[in-house]
């Protein structure tokens, strides 16, 4: 957020001492705020049992192999080696994933370099980790499919074949055309969520044969049934609880490794811990899917869009995950928030034998609008108009119709959104400010030269859907107890860091009116409220809490209202004290409870939607959030180091629940973005993870970080949705890189088709 | 535990445990340790000889300790006596790293992206180094960058003699990206009115830094020494296509005389080599 922004219209104002702000529209800082900076919040890599082992995974070398022979004689003979386990060691089921595609050990064959063959645990980390390297493992190498183009000609690499997914969307008319027709190839590459927080977890065994998992899982009850079916075991004899979670931009967990900690832990009978390398991490989790796509978009003479063609090359790597949710996301959104009537969009997902990609904020929407924001700079390229003009001409309003057949129902103030970022001032020129303050391309102590600079201004509008899509079942419960004026919410909701906690903190105050409300901590005795992903915790956890709450308040109120006559909405609550409307009765809460205890249970559950069908058409979102980013960058032209100078960022929220965490979380979501659109690509060349650390992967730092400036939140409130509020995470993610190439774009004169934008596609010929 | 308090103390130690490492500020060594990379069997700190932390004035050369942080090779003092090796230690890592990480230790660990290494090769400076019973010797940091000349055991890096050229000295480097970063390429170059030279070495693009001799030679009998050292600016383009081609050579022909261009990539490198090394002597000569 900038200093000086004149023009932001929220002034974050954190509390004094004694003046706690409370209830929903404050600012309320998160509760974990304080540890979480001082360095004491406990982190799952913080845990700790009595006699615990530690364990190692073994991983393939190799992106494709057949598995000839597991010996793994030498390393139990290891001292201080307490068990090893292969895949004929698990006692239930071998795999798991969403279509059970994915083995929890490899057998018979590796896919992907990093998919775990074994699992030891010892009784010191170095002695695990040097048993895992003292398996022998004899592979017959294959040669591995890591061309998403080659892999329909290929050999199966799976019994399940290589297309997980074929979206054909028609919509409209296929030979309609326009009179200016502009084409393009795009890449996106892998981007990491990179937690930096790696992997790790703790493995209880329990007395009764079952066992505890104590890991930073963000959807605890996804995890509990795999860890059962992977065991054996009946889903009451597994319990996952949730402990702090570092960090959580996509699905935080490897089962990988989760599955193996407790498979140890029942097989040695002690607790077990395995802490994640940071390599580990990296072949581990899922990544953004890599991502081909071919455009052509026709326009009329003025620049109003007429059709959209589209071929869109997911890369799943070696296992289906999510990826049929990415592709639906990506085909639905394909042709962004424009006003298309004709739009033929083929989508694919395909195995390849690179690391499987998985739920990354804005999954298949980022890289999409990526493309059509590159198409909509050519088109108006081609048409003479200024960029801005021409996606105003086209934008997206409520009403209209997605290329899925959807109607758009809820708030769509895209208009509104670019106007704002449109008008706001730029920012000054370096020659306009001091010597000592310039910061160029290439950093404080880089080449930089400002002869060499170009500046470049550039658009990105883009949208996200809400909660799982094409009916999934999304229901989230949550419990409010009170006794003696305090509040206790239990949700299984995971607190990522995304602020749920904060949030159902501020519900219950704003319900019930009292000031302390505490969040239990999170495990599967309790229901289940789903995976913290695309804003549903807001939504239908947030909705749960606000239901419940509700309830507890009317058993409250109810023996009050009836001993005085009255009906309940005319007592209000606040700062502990229950008054009715006329001042007559005052009393407070801790009075009216009489030492009782009161809960309430309740569930949201949004309106059910369905699967798109076999021409991508079906009311398949829940509901939809859009963002308008205007970019500024500085170009160094000779050596194509680019500096993001200032993103301003106007967003459809819907209503700010809580303006501190808002706007952090655009904040995040826009920094994530300039890593997906500059520096972040996990190579993988010929199937293997190159650089896996944080020095080859390079996160943004905050010098990379530009100047966020949040020039205007749209409150028109949602309807269906509780609070009216929309998510706000993931679609300044989505938006940000698209924006920044296209200012890159302008700086340059380049078509920048590739993201991460690499520093020869910002060169300009001959500037030297 | 007894950290050494001496250079001497500090040979002895890793002459009684010969398979003992020498181990400064640690930001490469112990992060290969802690990914369990290297088990080094016994481990000799080197953070507390206060010999080596501070640097000397010798007969028209400065003499620093290989234990002197990049941090303190940053400030003004320094930047003031030798300001090329003071822009290199600003421009290496976080400050985090800058504050740990020795001049020795990146010229042992001898990283091809080690910042101080291209300036070091264009001040030709030399090493001073402390062997069992006293002996010390000397070695063009060059030899044992290239390898020509080696660290024997129990052999410690203790002083790096670099000449006091009073004169300009530019070190740049190219990341790909506004905060800190490894080099793509580096630059470092030195002006030697004295001997009317301009030295330069290019880093990061091969295991050790580049020195393209042919090129300083032919630019600096272009400056103009006596008058305010001008160089026309064709010059300046010139010295860096000179530069880049020498450290990137065009490809050989096949045997049936086919020439074949480079990559992209290995292109661009080239092309920011050339404008790294034109900035350089530009900043220089301005």
């Amino acid at each position: 957020m900038s200093k000086d922004s004149p023009a932001a219209p929220i002034a974050v104002v954190l509390p004094e001492a004694g003046a706690a702000p409370h209830g929903l529209g404050a600012p309320v800082p998160s509760a974990e705020a304080r540890a979480k900076s001082e360095g004491t919040f406990p982190y799952a890599s913080d845990l700790w049992a009595e006699g615990l082992l530690w364990a190692a995974v073994l991983r393939s070398p190799h992106p494709r192999a057949r598995i000839v022979s597991i010996d793994t004689a030498h390393a139990r003979e290891m001292p201080g080696v307490r068990a090893v386990i292969t895949h004929e060691d698990v006692p239930g089921r071998g795999t798991y994933g969403r279509s059970g595609d994915r083995p929890v050990f490899a057998s018979g064959e590796v896919r992907h370099h990093g998919e775990p063959i074994a699992a030891v645990a010892a009784d010191h980390p170095d002695t695990a980790r040097m048993a895992a390297a003292a398996i022998t493992v004899e592979y017959e190498v294959g040669e591995p499919v890591t061309d998403p183009e080659k892999t329909f000609a290929a050999e199966p690499l799976h019994p399940d074949g290589n297309v997980i997914r074929h979206i054909p969307l028609r919509h409209g008319d296929p030979d309609a055309a326009g009179e200016t027709v502009v084409e393009g190839l795009y890449r996106i590459g892998r981007q990491d969520p990179a937690p930096i927080g790696a992997e790790a977890g703790l493995a209880v065994p329990r007395p009764d044969g079952g066992v505890e998992l104590y890991t930073a899982s963000t959807d605890p009850h996804r995890d509990r049934r795999l860890a059962a079916a992977c065991y054996g075991l009946d889903e009451d004899l597994v319990k996952v609880v949730v402990t702090g979670v570092p960090g959580a931009t996509a699905d935080r967990e490897d089962p990988g490794f989760q599955l193996p900690l407790g498979l140890l832990a029942l097989r040695t009978g002690c607790p077990v811990k395995l802490t994640a390398t940071r390599e580990e991490s990296f072949l581990g989790h899922a990544h953004r899917h890599p991502t081909l796509l071919r455009y052509r978009h026709h326009a009329d003479a003025e620049g109003k869009l007429v059709k959209v063609e589209a071929q869109i090359l997911l890369d799943s790597g070696a296992y289906a995950d999510t990826s049929s949710d990415a592709l639906a996301a990506a085909v639905s959104f394909a042709c962004g928030p424009y006003v298309v009537p004709h739009a033929f969009i083929e989508g694919w997902a395909v195995r390849t034998n690179n690391p499987p990609s998985g739920h990354v904020r804005g999954e298949g929407a980022l890289q999409v609008c990526a493309a059509y924001e590159a198409q909509m700079d050519k088109l108006a390229r081609k048409l003479g108009l200024d960029p801005a003009e021409l996606r105003m001409r086209n934008v997206l309003a409520t009403g209209d119709e997605l290329p899925t057949g959807q109607t758009v129902t809820c708030p769509a103030p895209v208009a509104e959104l670019l106007t704002a970022v449109r008008e706001i001032p730029l920012p000054p020129l370096p020659k306009d400010s001091p010597e000592t303050e310039w910061l160029l391309p290439g950093g404080p102590e880089g080449a930089g030269e400002p002869g060499a600079v170009r500046r470049g201004v550039g658009y990105g509008l883009g949208m996200v859907h809400m909660l799982g899509a094409e009916g999934t079942d999304e229901v989230s419960t949550a419990t409010v107890k009170v006794q003696d004026g305090v509040a206790t919410v239990l949700c299984a909701a995971v607190e990522t860091g995304q602020g749920f906690a904060t949030l159902a903190r501020q519900i219950v105050q704003e319900v019930l009116g009292v000031d302390e409300v505490h969040v239990a901590p999170v495990d599967t005795d309790q229901p289940p409220a789903g995976p913290g992903c695309r804003g549903r915790h807001t939504w239908v956890s947030g909705g749960a809490v606000e239901r419940a709450a509700k309830m507890v308040r009317t058993q409250l109120l109810q023996p009050l209202a009836h001993k005085f006559g009255m009906s309940t909405e005319l007592l209000q609550i606040n700062d502990g004290r229950i008054t009715s409307y006329d001042g007559v009765l005052s009393t407070t809460v801790t009075e009216a409870l009489d030492g009782k205890e009161l809960w309430a249970t309740a569930q949201c559950r949004p309106h059910p939607t369905e699967p798109l069908d076999e021409s991508g058409q079906g009311d398949a979102f829940v509901g939809l959030t859009f963002c308008a980013i205007r970019a500024v960058v500085d170009v160094d032209i000779e050596l194509g180091s680019v500096r993001v100078v200032e993103l301003a960022v106007a967003q459809d929220v819907g209503r700010i629940l809580n303006p501190a965490q808002l706007m952090a979380r655009i904040e995040a979501g826009v920094t994530q973005g300039v890593g997906a659109a500059l520096t972040e690509n996990l190579r993988t060349p010929r199937g293997l993870v190159r650089h896996p650390d944080l020095t080859g992967y390079a996160l943004p730092t905050a010098l990379d970080a530009p100047e966020i400036r949040i020039v205007k939140l749209v409150e028109e409130r949602d309807v269906v949705a509780p609070f009216g509020a929309k998510a706000v995470s993931a679609v300044p993610v989505v938006t940000a890189p698209a924006a920044i190439a296209s200012a890159v774009r302008t700086a340059t004169g380049r078509p920048v088709n590739r993201l991460p934008i690499r520093p020869q596609a910002a060169v300009v010929a001959g500037a030297s | 535990m007894k950290l050494p308090a001496t250079l001497d103390e500090a040979v002895a130690a890793l002459a009684a445990v010969p398979a003992a490492v020498p181990v400064a500020g640690g930001t490469d060594l112990m992060a290969s340790v802690n990914a369990g990379q290297l088990r080094p069997a016994a481990l000799v700190g080197l953070g507390r000889i206060s010999e080596i932390r501070s640097w000397q004035y010798l007969d028209g050369h400065a003499l620093l300790g290989a234990g002197l942080t990049h941090a303190r090779m940053g400030r003004p003092d320094f930047a003031a006596l030798i300001p090329g090796l003071a822009a290199a230690a600003r421009a290496a890592g976080p400050p985090q790293i800058r504050n740990a990480g020795t001049l020795g230790g990146n010229i042992a660990s001898a990283a091809p992206t080690g910042d101080s290494l291209p300036v070091l090769a264009a001040l030709e400076a030399t090493l001073i180094i402390a062997g069992p019973g006293g002996a010390r010797r000397e070695v063009p940091v060059s030899h044992l960058l290239a390898g020509m000349e080696m660290l024997g055991p129990g052999e410690l890096i203790g002083f790096v003699r670099v000449p006091l050229l009073h004169a300009p000295q530019v070190f740049l480097k190219a990341t790909g990206r506004t905060g800190p970063g490894r080099a793509t390429a580096s630059v470092g170059l030195v002006l030697d009115p004295a001997r009317r030279s301009v030295r330069c070495a290019v880093g990061a693009v091969a295991p050790m830094p580049l020195r393209p001799l042919e090129a300083e030679q032919w630019v600096a009998s272009l400056i103009d020494w006596e008058n305010g050292r001008a160089l026309v600016p064709e010059a300046l383009r010139g010295f860096g296509e000179y530069v880049a081609a020498a450290c990137i050579p065009d490809p050989e022909p096949a045997p049936d005389g086919t020439v074949s261009e480079h990559p992209p990539a290995v292109l661009h490198l080239r092309r920011t080599v050339a404008a790294l090394a034109r900035r350089a002597l530009g900043r220089a000569l301005s």
